[in-house]
């Protein structure tokens, strides 16, 4: 780990003028960025903690939805009554990722800018990865890409986005608050991130210096049909090699009013799939359905050398996804 | 964690940090990269915190910070500055075991140890968090009823997923869930 200078910063506005200052980043839980420092990936000359902004509650908003701060940890939005009772696939998503251990530490506002685990990303001792040096190459393009994206990837970059719970706020149409030097602004969700293109450095649309405050949700009427299934090479702490958040609203007569259907471990960003949730609009919960559903799911993948596998696999977990979302455990 | 040549040119970059470890107050200069572990065990000596991988994948470093575990390889001790720390050292009461401790010895809840302190102050918090109604994502395969209220019984499938954070090479996990499950019924052989 390279040498830093160490500040606690005492309000928001202090944050972001100490980073101005010092060309810092920002330090909440510090699980995906202190590792990197140590493996030298990034060498910050400065880390500002935001350990002592508050920023801890999930707050009911005007308009009937929630606001988690910032720091809120993962474990205690996953376990906060409003998120449990009105965003259980919430909940369910970031209990699906790391540990407990982890997940005490981790924040909100890290969860979405935790970089991607490629691991050529990761260890320096891979000369090229455009996202860790930009124009020294894509070494997954004819290497280990597995793990890797399906979609919105490009020929400098198709590593995917690691977090579970971006796939479930992505179906809930989550509005990330940030204030910045030059003020206060709202982004939505899929404006948040961005895809690699010629430039897979930068992973989202936040201008510099700029600080997350906190992640709105909206009202959700997916309260009692949403389900977030996480599939990996092993069933506990690992990456997904695919995820899907499905949520569904429901008419009396049993057809879908609504439909909202988000992949994690396919693409760059949480990848909302569109297509698929019209198609499930006015039909019954039905098997045909959801196997309709999750051919347009994954109609438009294109697959690496060692990838192809995850379309069946999202194809099968799209479909079961829906499944439990209709007619699962949380459900009755 | 190696230094560099700036820090060898002098401790301008040292930081003030005060903690209470155990219930013990400490304050320590150190450098702002010291992770919490290494502050334990290379200054304080407080060794019983194990270092396993160093990168917040085997949960070998596992202890508390302000009553919630947390990986103290990726906690920057300046960090938490302020913060009370509950080590594997902390757990028994003048010199006798916890219940948790004397179960894993009970059960052959580990074969050579070393993951143990991090397993047993793993469970420590466990145990506090099923009580207080935390959820894992076992528990999603309940009612939504038991999700609204966090009232589920500790199986061995929710011990397993909420313990999945403390790897073990000998492979000791059955009799960790055993001896878990010994104190959890307050029923320990």
């Amino acid at each position: 780990m390279n040498l830093f200078q160490f500040q606690h910063a005492t309000s928001v506005e202090d944050a972001i003028q100490k980073v101005v200052a010092t060309g810092g980043k920002y330090l909440a839980g510090g699980t995906n960025l202190v590792d990197l420092m140590k493996g030298t990936v990034e060498q910050p000359p400065a880390l500002i903690d935001l350990r002592r902004l508050g920023l801890t509650n999930v707050v009911s908003t005007d308009e009937g939805g929630v606001l988690i701060e910032a720091g809120v940890s993962n474990s205690a939005i996953a376990n906060h009554p409003l998120i449990r009772s009105q965003y259980p696939v919430v909940s369910q998503s970031i209990l699906s990722g790391a540990t407990t251990q982890l997940r005490n530490m981790a924040t909100a506002g890290g969860n979405l800018l935790q970089r991607t685990r490629c691991p050529y990303f990761m260890e320096t001792g891979f000369e090229a990865c455009n996202k860790r040096i930009p124009g020294s190459g894509c070494a997954a393009l004819e290497g280990f890409n597995r793990e890797h994206a399906l979609f919105g990837g490009s020929y400098k970059c198709v590593a995917i986005h690691p977090s579970d719970m971006a796939v479930a706020l992505a179906i809930l149409d989550a509005v990330v608050h940030v204030q910045g030097a030059s003020g206060k602004r709202k982004i939505p969700l899929p404006e948040f991130f961005r895809l690699p293109g010629d430039t897979p450095q930068i992973d989202n649309t936040l201008h510099p210096h700029e600080l997350i405050l906190g992640i709105e949700l909206p009202p959700s009427g997916f309260g009692r049909h949403s389900w977030y299934l996480k599939v990996r090479d092993r069933h506990s702490y690992a990456f997904a090699l695919v995820s899907v958040a499905a949520g569904l609203e429901m008419n009396e007569d049993g057809t879908i009013r609504r439909a909202a259907l988000a992949m994690g471990g396919v693409a760059p960003m949480p990848w909302r799939v569109r297509d698929a949730e019209e198609s499930l609009v006015g039909k019954f919960a039905t098997a045909a359905s959801f196997h309709a559903a999750a051919e347009l799911a994954l109609a438009g993948a294109s697959s690496l050398s060692q990838n192809g596998f995850k379309i069946d696999l999202g194809k099968h977990s799209v479909v079961r996804t829906l499944r439990l979302a209709s007619s699962g455990p949380q459900s009755r | 964690m190696s230094s560099n040549d700036q820090y060898e040119a002098g401790d301008l970059c040292e930081t003030q940090t005060s903690l209470r470890i155990n219930g013990e107050a400490v304050t320590v200069k150190i450098d702002p990269r010291t992770t919490l572990l290494d502050l334990l065990r290379e200054t304080l000596h407080l060794t019983g915190t194990k270092k396993g991988c160093d990168h917040g994948l085997c949960g070998a470093c596992t202890l508390s910070v302000d009553g919630e575990r947390v990986l103290s390889c990726l906690t920057l001790a300046a960090s938490v500055d302020g913060s009370e720390i509950l080590t594997v050292e902390g757990l028994a009461d003048k010199g006798n075991l916890s219940e948790l401790q004397q179960a894993f010895l009970d059960h052959d809840g580990f074969q050579c140890g070393y993951c143990t302190p991090g397993q047993i102050s793993s469970a420590h918090a466990m145990m506090q968090e099923h009580a207080r109604g935390d959820l894992s994502m076992v528990s999603f395969e309940g009612t939504r009823d038991e999700v609204t209220t966090g009232r589920m019984e500790l199986s061995d499938h929710e011990i397993r997923e909420r313990m999945a954070g403390n790897i073990c090479r000998c492979g000791a996990y059955a009799n960790i869930v055993t001896a878990v499950h010994a104190v959890e019924r307050g029923a320990r052989r």
